[in-house]
């Protein structure tokens, strides 16, 4: 269960080893001599474990009920709350279904994998019982006649949906800030953003809100937040997890993603919620190369992963390494980067083989993104017009309806890429500019794909900076935008992408989250969770746990 | 009709009990609102079509109009024709569509464009595609794919229609016509541009239960309702070159094409049910001119025969103002055909500043057809209008029988089981042009309703032919057979029907009517050989109609001219 433990996580000064063994690397690790000296006490800094591992082990070994962990967890979301504002809506049913689960282990039935855990939803993916606004006024009280489909497969496997979390309108916005209800903070220093769109899922699971949550990943709304908040965020493969039900900002690129507090559980979520559906034509039919298997009756996730001893014979020897040289170069904070220098430090000492790797697009992407996510977004968001749900302006005539729902309905941000979009989009500039970016696009899945050929995976870090205040940005859309610039090209290319906290920079009461990215080939999540699971079991001197639970919450 | 839920401001009714949204039989939803169209109708009173000669009243006069017209001037004219399919399913999900259903009883979140739903390809659009592009001697796209075409209206859920954009999955065909006999008859061949799938939209309701078209304007403020019965049900657009001249060469073109989806079974083809639709575009230039006139698109076509009248309306409206030198008063715009007054009036202008602003549908995957797929679709067509119309022209037939036997395809298939069991060509064309078409038009029933069978009427034919009964008889026979069924055998047993063919049988009888007239037959003798119908007729008679025609002539004659 959840520690307690207050301990002020420190500076990974640790992984720029003294001896200097030759890198392929570019940039010389720099010794900071200001930073603070780790703490190396292993009881203080025990690597995560799988929450909803030991849950199901608590439950069906009748240490605890399931309704007493959704008490637990429900007092801890009421309290953490008002400060931080993850949830848009929490349901009314968690502790019945908790109830029934309590009953089918009293009548010794078999439960799901996810029996007990509590699942936050962000509010852009569909749940019969519950509103689902995107965050947006225009879907203010909508409630969908359907679940997603990963929300299906949630509840199949005894999953509680905890509540709906907070977004930015639509999944626009790096910050949270952007949406129509409400503005998250984040857990680990409470006049930050936790990053977006993701934010309200991010910061859910970073203050134990909930034990795992779903977001969504057009442009990097997984794995910024969760380089934010000190979670593990994974961005799986376009086409691995059903569609059907995710609200649409960007078709081609959206994918629900995972949160959790480890590497284990995230996998655990992702199988979970994997695999081919007939109602999204572009889920893939690939069959399940997750080794991750959540039909037995125990999840056989652990098996695959290999404990923090076994870190003396360095359990990633041979695997390939690629770092991309453009994500660290001029505009990343320095802080991040000798962090992630220092996760890079510490691939090496778990046997891998590093090399610098270029992809020459890699700036490309952003503008590429920005065209076709707002180009995809003007279309998608045509449907809400006030005539058949949501809310509906008051009018005198057709137009004036559409204008004035739409006007009133939608924010700033999402005009703005509606405008954007309708314009890359016109007849006379759709070569110049939707034509074009998809040219772009194919350039970086080229190069991804010539970079994968040679890497198992490619790191960098998750965002340019860490946490950055409320308000900062707001006024300067550019400035948020290229906050992006280490997540789009993945989205632009479909591949997946796993952000796992590997250490801290100054900043907040004590610290603030950096967050590594690790990207794999196609459909190669599995890769990726096994080494980030060995990376984070390995990670000494840091705990993620947030100050907002560490100091004050019972558990 | 289902009870409407109007909806006003900020209600949201519907959507707050989501688990009976689903296919229940009042899950109607409205936006009621007062709603000036942007697209507003002129009036007639505002621009005054030119008074054409060629009113309706008159036919000859306006046959001469279009005659003097048509030295003067070459009109152009293309055809868009939309085919609802006849599939299960609509083309992205899986509600089905029935014509006349209640209002929103066949629907779904993803046909309703809720958010969160995605459309996936009904696998029959794409075979009904390939069909009808093959047998549209089209070229197919072997890597197609679905684009977005971008507008706004109450009737289109997404704000955007599924369709197919810069790559239709068939193009460059051609449709082969034989005209109407009684027009001139002749052989045409009309290029086909495009074939592309795409998905109807809703349908707006007017409040008071009358239907209204989507086409329709409404400038007054009305309370509209939204039907989405029809929405996401699939279409296929077929495109034809500018190549036909003339109003009947337009309708005879889509009277093909109808033929031609019913032949495939792709389409009802039903024009009254809106199942096929046709939207023409009409210019005019003098002749010899090349650079092609102001096209004028014209809409509301619900028959063949308004597609004929109202092109060659439009033409003789074109015609007028060129000749008055008005030529600048021919815009690009949308007319529609009434019906009632016989003329096409302005629907609104400015057509092409549009932007649909396409790109592809990231939703759905291309459309990727092998040559397997398409060589298997190949194999299974049917033989086709224009194949049939040739064959049954070989058999000897003449073009008025071709043209009735191929028309449709039931007859056809009729005619085709006729003739397989042995029957003669000519004879099977005339009991089914004759008697059974006139039958089927009086019971109102089709060719598949009557009782009657291919093979009886083989066997009909077969028993005159072979004088085991009378023709006369042999019409009785199909009458019985159309209506109640039966065998021929069954029906000449039953009612004792077999000819006479027994000379001395017949002589007696003639005796007999001879002996009983004796006046008649002296005024025969006397010169009155009128009468020799008369005799023939009572010997008919008491032979119940089964004494065979040649034999009781020649016999009668002898008697009667044997004593003079």
């Amino acid at each position: 269960m959840l520690s307690t433990l207050h301990h002020p996580p420190r500076r990974l000064s640790r992984f720029f080893p003294a001896n200097n063994k030759p890198r392929h690397f570019h940039t010389k690790p720099v010794l900071s001599s200001s930073q603070p000296v780790t703490d190396q006490s292993p009881s203080s800094t025990s690597p995560p474990e799988s929450q909803i591992l030991s849950i199901r082990h608590s439950l069906l070994s009748r240490e605890v009920t399931a309704t007493q962990l959704a008490e637990t967890y429900l007092s801890r979301l009421k309290l953490a709350e008002p400060q931080l504002k993850s949830f848009i809506h929490v349901s009314n049913n968690v502790l019945k279904e908790a109830q029934s689960i309590d009953d089918k282990i009293k009548r010794n039935e078999n439960v799901g994998p996810l029996a007990g855990v509590l699942v936050g939803v962000k509010d852009n993916i569909c749940t019969v019982d519950m509103p689902s606004t995107a965050g947006s006024r225009v879907l203010e009280n909508y409630r969908p006649p359907f679940d997603a489909t990963a929300v299906k497969k949630v509840k199949e496997f005894d999953g509680i949906v905890v509540g709906k979390t907070n977004l930015d309108e639509f999944g626009m916005g790096s910050t949270t800030e952007s949406s129509s209800f409400q503005v998250t903070a984040n857990p680990w220093d409470i006049s930050r953003v936790p990053g977006g769109s993701s934010g309200g899922s991010a910061a859910a699971v970073s203050a134990r809100q909930c034990v795992v949550s779903l977001g969504s990943d057009t442009g990097g709304s997984v794995r910024q937040p969760a380089s934010f908040c000190g979670v593990v965020g994974l961005k799986p493969t376009y086409g691995r997890v059903s569609r059907y039900g995710l609200i649409a900002y960007a078709s081609s690129l959206d994918v629900i993603g995972c949160f959790g507090s480890s590497v284990a559980d995230t996998g655990i979520l992702l199988s979970a919620i994997s695999g081919h559906d007939r109602l999204d034509a572009t889920s893939s039919k690939q069959v399940r190369v997750l080794q991750i298997s959540v039909s037995q009756e125990v999840p056989d996730f652990t098996s695959q992963l290999i404990s923090a001893a076994l870190l003396e014979s360095k359990p990633l020897k041979g695997l390939k390494v690629g770092v991309i040289r453009e994500t660290l170069e001029n505009g990343v904070d320095s802080g991040v980067k000798s962090t992630v220098l220092g996760a890079v430090s510490h691939l090496e000492e778990l046997g891998c083989t590093l090399s610098e790797v270029s992809l020459p697009s890699f700036s490309l992407g952003l503008p590429a993104y920005y065209i076709l996510a707002s180009s995809e977004s003007s279309s998608n968001l045509s449907r809400y017009d006030g005539v058949r749900y949501g809310n509906q302006a008051a009018a005198e005539d057709l137009n004036a309806l559409y204008g004035d729902s739409r006007a009133k309905g939608f924010g700033s941000e999402v005009k703005m890429r509606i405008l954007m979009g309708t314009y890359a989009l016109s007849a006379g500039y759709y070569d110049a500019y939707y034509k074009r970016a998809q040219q772009v696009r194919t350039l970086i899945q080229k190069s991804f794909k010539t970079a994968l050929d040679e890497n198992d995976i490619l790191i960098s870090p998750a965002a340019p900076s860490a946490a950055y205040k409320i308000g900062e940005k707001k006024n300067d859309p550019l400035a948020m935008y290229s906050g992006d610039i280490m997540t789009v090209n993945v989205n632009l290319a479909g591949l997946p992408a796993l952000v796992l906290p590997c250490g801290f920079v100054e900043g907040g009461p004590i610290g603030l989250p950096v967050g590594l990215q690790m990207i794999g080939a196609a459909f190669d999540e599995g890769k990726l969770l096994k080494v980030g699971h060995i990376f984070e079991q390995t990670l000494q001197g840091c705990r993620f746990v947030p100050p907002l639970i560490a100091d004050g919450i019972p558990q | 009709m289902a009870s409407f839920l109007f909806r006003t401001i900020q209600s949201h009714s519907f959507l707050l009990c989501p688990t009976t949204l689903l296919r229940r039989n009042n899950g109607a939803f409205y936006c009621s609102m007062k709603s000036t169209h942007t697209q507003t109708a002129t009036q007639e009173k505002q621009q005054p079509p030119p008074k054409i000669k060629s009113s309706p009243q008159g036919n000859q006069a306006k046959t001469r109009t279009l005659d003097r017209i048509s030295k003067e001037y070459e009109a152009i004219i293309g055809i868009e024709t939309h085919v609802q399919l006849s599939t299960l399913t609509k083309a992205f999900c899986t509600c089905p569509y029935n014509y006349g259903a209640q209002p929103n009883t066949s629907v779904c979140p993803i046909c309703m464009g809720l958010p969160g739903a995605l459309p996936v390809v009904n696998s029959k659009v794409v075979e009904f595609a390939v069909k009808l592009g093959l047998a549209l001697n089209c070229k197919l796209s072997f890597n197609s794919k679905f684009d977005r075409k971008q507008y706004f209206y109450p009737d289109l859920p997404k704000g955007y229609q599924i369709s197919q954009f810069d790559i239709p999955i068939a193009t460059g065909g051609y449709l082969d016509v034989d005209l109407p006999v009684e027009y001139g008859g002749g052989h045409r061949r009309f290029g086909i541009t495009r074939v592309h799938m795409e998905e109807d939209a809703g349908k707006l309701l007017h409040a008071d239960d009358g239907e209204y078209s989507q086409e329709i304007t409404f400038p007054i403020i009305y309370a509209l309702q939204v039907d989405l019965n029809r929405a996401g049900v699939p279409l296929l657009e077929i495109v034809s070159e500018p190549d036909m001249r003339t109003g009947l060469e337009a309708a005879e073109y889509a009277a093909e094409l109808q033929r031609l989806v019913r032949y495939l079974g792709v389409s009802n083809g039903n024009m009254q049910e809106g199942s096929l639709r046709c939207d023409v575009n009409v210019s005019i230039r003098p002749v010899g001119q090349s650079k092609f006139g102001t096209k004028v698109e014209i809409k509301n076509l619900n028959s063949f025969s308004s597609i004929n009248r109202a092109i060659d309306f439009e033409i003789a409206r074109q015609a007028l103002l060129y000749s008055q030198g008005k030529a600048d008063q021919i815009v690009q715009e949308t007319r529609l055909w009434e019906e009632g007054s016989q003329k096409t009036v302005t629907m609104r202008k400015k057509e092409g500043l549009a932007d649909y602003r396409y790109f592809p549908e990231p939703d759905l995957p291309e459309v990727i057809l092998n040559k397997e797929y398409v060589d298997s679709i190949q194999s299974s067509l049917p033989e086709l209008p224009e194949m049939k119309r040739r064959r049954y022209e070989e058999m000897g037939l003449s073009m008025q029988d071709v043209l009735f036997l191929a028309n449709d395809i039931n007859v056809a298939r009729f005619f085709d089981a006729t003739i397989e069991k042995g029957a003669d060509v000519k004879l099977a064309a005339n009991w089914i042009m004759g008697d059974i078409a006139a039958y089927m038009k009086n019971e109102k029933l089709t060719i598949n309703e009557i009782k009657l069978s291919a093979a009886e009427l083989a066997e009909l034919i077969a028993s005159i032919k072979g004088a085991t009964i009378s023709g006369k008889i042999g019409k009785e026979i199909l009458f019985e057979l159309m209506a109640k069924g039966g065998t021929v055998k069954g029906i000449i047993i039953e009612k004792d029907l077999v000819q006479i063919v027994d000379p001395s049988e017949i002589e007696k009888m003639v005796d007999k009517v001879l002996s009983e007239n004796p006046k008649q037959l002296e005024q025969y003798r006397g010169g009155k050989t009128k009468l020799q119908g008369f005799f023939a007729g009572q010997v008919m008679k008491i032979s119940k109609g089964k004494a065979n025609p040649g034999l009781l002539n020649k016999i009668l004659l002898e008697k009667l001219n044997a004593k003079s």
